[in-house]
């Protein structure tokens, strides 16, 4: 079944239980995204450490569909604590499976649940959803390390 | 499944037969149900050959060169216009011919934001339209209200999705000089009292338009008896080609309105200093037309009119009815405005603990296309206290089967995600 790959199980628990939601204390870089097609947003703070080259914290506030909903999620367990190197890693790895229409099999070492969004690659209308809340990440990292 | 007796208002068969798309097969081999015809209608094999026989058979620049073919394309394209002007009850003369409705109303509202225009707004002046406005038809006066300094107003909504008519007395005074509403919500399917309004901003002597998109598909539409001074409307929700919006206006608005582009085919003389205009319509189509949509429009405007208006409204009301009763089966699932005394056959919905995008996607795996979103009508998303709505919307190809399966399908959405 299509809606089975799409919607894969990890997907769905993600979105049921999201990790790392909600706005938090203390920050230098915010961003604010929305999907234009549907009204999904997301406002996300990314706090660094002195350095500017490590990150603490990644919080989020968000509301949307299950996939862009599960995707921060994904998100937030694969980058928080990491240092700017590895998120770019992590970042491109994601970028580069949900620009392939499904055909790159990406490193679940670098990106752990989030090849599941394998199947929403295979959706153009989908990709966007997915990649709300890492563009949003990738926007804040941007303004506070200007 | 419900066992579907229908009383026959139109040969829904017959009618399908027309669509080629409808025989389409989508996700995996499942026949197309496409319910999303307030986005963009299908388009009969009249319209289609209409549109291909101008590039067999006419294709030529229109209005300009004395060859013969330049003449049947001339003549193919103001016969087009009357055509079509003829369906909505107006003369050929009030009818502009655009790329999109959107066009149409920002030719309208320019008139109001251009610094040579007689209509221009000044600080102190309003514009009134309503808070179930398409963006076309907001987004445009809002650019007004920001260059002239008027200020821009709308009526609110009630609860049940009707406009608040009894807000209106107090938002159409003297200092009102535009009232721009649409006929019917691409969101809701109301339809609003365009008399009641149209009186109240007559009695202050300001304009009155109308955004006709959602309505001229539909059901008979005439711009004489219309107490309206311009409506606007696009091909492509009526059985029509894409990239054609038509503007109707009275005469004396259309000469009061200075044009929007400018350049060929829209002047008299020209010289290198200065030049002077074409008399409307002709005034606001600068450039080489889209003659072979027009004509394509015209023939839209036949096969509609050979199965006639009323027979199509009718149709979709049983539609709509059935959709609605079906829907109030369902536990978790809320209709907007399915209460409204005048309704046409766009029903936004939402489900419990479903985001629109996920209900779409599971319908769409069975086949079944619908608009989730924000319909392009972001005020209303938040009055209605939702980020966006799934969308049905039916027209004279669609039956009960249909909206059966498409039920069918909504209790899956349920099961998938776990919805009691």
């Amino acid at each position: 079944m299509q809606l089975e790959s799409l919607y894969q199980e990890v997907i769905l628990d993600h979105y049921r239980n999201p990790r790392g939601k909600g706005l938090r204390g203390e920050w230098q870089g915010e961003s604010h995204q929305v999907n234009p097609t549907c009204g999904d947003e997301i406002t996300l703070r990314v706090n660094l450490n002195r350095a500017k080259d490590q990150i603490l914290d990644i919080s989020y506030e968000s509301q949307g569909c299950s996939i862009s909903q599960a995707s921060a999620s994904v998100m937030y367990e694969q980058v928080n604590e990491k240092s700017l190197a590895d998120f770019e890693k992590i970042f491109d790895e994601f970028y580069a499976m949900m620009q392939s229409q499904g055909k790159f099999s990406a490193d679940e070492d670098l990106i752990g649940d989030g090849v599941a969004f394998i199947g929403v690659a295979q959706y153009p209308a989908r990709v966007k959803c997915a990649l709300l809340a890492w563009m949003a990440a990738k926007d804040a990292i941007g303004k506070a390390t200007q | 499944m419900s066992l579907v007796s229908q009383k026959v208002v139109l040969d829904v068969m017959s009618i399908r037969r027309d669509f080629p798309i409808l025989q389409v097969k989508v996700r995996n081999e499942k026949p197309l149900i496409y319910l999303d015809s307030a986005a963009t209608s299908q388009k009969p094999e009249q319209v289609i050959t209409a549109e291909a026989n101008f590039y067999r058979e006419l294709n030529s620049g229109v209005h300009r060169g004395a060859h013969y073919l330049s003449e049947l394309a001339t003549d193919a394209y103001e016969q087009a216009r009357a055509r079509v002007a003829g369906f909505v009850g107006a003369k050929p003369e009030e009818l502009v011919i655009t790329k999109n409705a959107t066009e149409s109303l920002n030719l309208l509202a320019y008139a109001f934001s251009n610094q040579n225009s007689p209509l221009l707004l000044k600080a102190g002046d309003e514009i009134l339209i309503t808070e179930m406005e398409h963006h076309a038809n907001l987004v445009p006066w809002q650019q007004v209200a920001e260059k002239t300094g008027a200020t821009l107003r709308w009526i609110p909504i009630t609860e049940s999705g009707e406009l608040s008519y009894e807000s209106v007395e107090q938002l159409i005074t003297e200092k009102t000089k535009v009232v721009s509403v649409t006929q019917m919500s691409n969101v809701l399917g109301t339809i609003n009292d365009l008399d009641f309004l149209a009186e109240r901003a007559r009695a202050v002597g300001a304009k009155f338009f109308v955004d006709a998109c959602q309505s001229v598909p539909h059901m008979k539409i005439d711009f004489a008896k219309m107490n309206a001074d311009a409506i606007a409307f696009s091909a492509h929700k009526m059985l029509g080609p894409l990239g054609i919006g038509v503007l109707i206006a009275r005469e004396e608005l259309l000469d009061q309105m200075p044009p929007f582009l400018t350049g060929g085919s829209m002047i008299e003389t020209v010289a290198m200093d200065k030049s002077t205009f074409a008399k409307a319509p002709k005034k606001f189509e600068a450039g080489t037309p889209n003659a072979a949509g027009i004509v394509a429009t015209a023939a839209a405007v036949n096969y509609l009119e050979n199965i006639g208006m009323e027979q199509i409204r009718e149709h979709e009301k049983e539609l709509t009815d059935y959709l609605l009763k079906g829907l109030a089966q369902i536990s978790s699932v809320k209709v907007f405005a399915a209460e409204v005394a005048q309704r046409g056959s766009a029903v936004s919905f939402t489900v419990d603990q479903v985001h629109p995008h996920d209900v779409g996607q599971v319908l769409d795996d069975d086949g079944i296309a619908i608009r989730v979103g924000h319909h392009c009508a972001w005020p209303l998303m938040k009055k209605l206290n939702v980020h966006a709505t799934s969308r049905i919307s039916t027209y004279l190809y669609n039956d009960k089967h249909e909206i059966d399966k498409f039920l069918t399908s909504l209790e899956r959405v349920k099961s998938f995600f776990g919805v009691k």
